[in-house]
């Protein structure tokens, strides 16, 4: 179902260890670095598949509740983006994941083949016209919770960073 | 084949239906949709719509579970109903502050301060 490209990991001298898909590195003996590659059709069980591997590699370097509760919600609601409002649930459609999770930080691409969308133009959720509107939010929350959130390639590719900062409270 | 596990429980409590979600996330866009069938039932039934929706075992919600929430507030709205939330964790919470929703809706800390706060 999902297209693993490869699992490249990084120990503490900076080589490189391709696990052609497979998981990465044992939890304690863990390698310094992962990197995931993924490709995968425009449907919401495939994108369960890459979220837990990605939610499973931050929960064995035991980052904090708090910082996975926000990965866990940036990635839902940027996968749902990707496939929903970017494919539209296209089949011949792809949504390309790149993920580099450390024990400081995950650093995360998601990239639709949608048409795009300018972020300005997005009406804010919050104001009191639009508190009622079911659209916007998820973009909000992206950019409440992670720590640095880029749109590019006319909005198809989102690059979302979060440090796993103790006790760390979103922006609001 | 398994029976598929309930996604939400209602109990009624006089002219009151407590709705309780029973897994802890409410992310599946099918299920979201499921739920959001089941209260639009609810809300239909004869009468004022009198609603209190329970997060006690919910972890984990996307903003499609929020749009569905401000659906179900529209559509209570126009029945002349009302609609409480409670026993929200302090995680979940956090989102309805974010995106202001806790303006929007009523929400009560425990279960039995929502019901007392429902107007005869």
């Amino acid at each position: 179902m999902v297209g693993v490209v490869g699992t490249i990991d990084m120990d503490m001298a900076g080589s490189k260890r391709r696990n052609g898909g497979g998981r990465s590195g044992s939890p304690r003996a863990g390698p310094a670095q992962s990197h995931y590659v993924f490709n995968i059709p425009s449907d919401f069980a495939a994108s369960r598949d890459v979220q837990l591997r990605i939610l499973q590699d931050i929960e064995r370097r035991g980052f904090n509740e708090q910082t996975r509760f926000a990965i866990k919600l940036a990635l839902e609601e940027a996968m749902i983006n990707a496939i929903k409002h970017g494919n539209r649930f296209d089949p011949r459609k792809k949504v390309h994941i790149e993920a580099t999770v450390t024990p400081d930080e995950a650093r995360i691409i998601v990239e639709d083949e949608g048409p795009g969308f300018d972020r300005s133009s997005v009406p804010n959720p919050t104001l009191r016209e639009n508190v009622e509107k079911c659209s916007g939010r998820g973009i909000l929350l992206i950019e409440a919770y992670m720590n640095q959130v880029r749109w590019s390639h006319g909005g198809r590719r989102l690059r979302m960073i979060k440090r796993n900062e103790p006790d760390v409270i979103p922006r609001c | 084949m398994a029976e598929p596990t309930p996604l939400v429980s209602v109990v009624n409590q006089r002219d009151i239906r407590i709705v309780e979600f029973i897994h802890n996330k409410i992310l599946d866009e099918s299920n979201i949709t499921d739920i959001g069938t089941t209260l639009k039932a609810l809300i239909d039934e004869p009468g004022k719509p009198k609603l209190l929706l329970d997060f006690a075992n919910v972890d984990h919600l996307s903003s499609a579970a929020l749009g569905m929430l401000i659906n179900v507030n529209t559509q209570i709205k126009k029945r002349d109903g009302q609609l409480r939330l409670t026993n929200i964790k302090p995680k979940i919470f956090e989102v309805f502050v974010i995106t202001k929703l806790n303006k929007l809706f009523k929400i009560k800390p425990t279960r039995p301060e929502a019901l007392t706060s429902f107007n005869e």
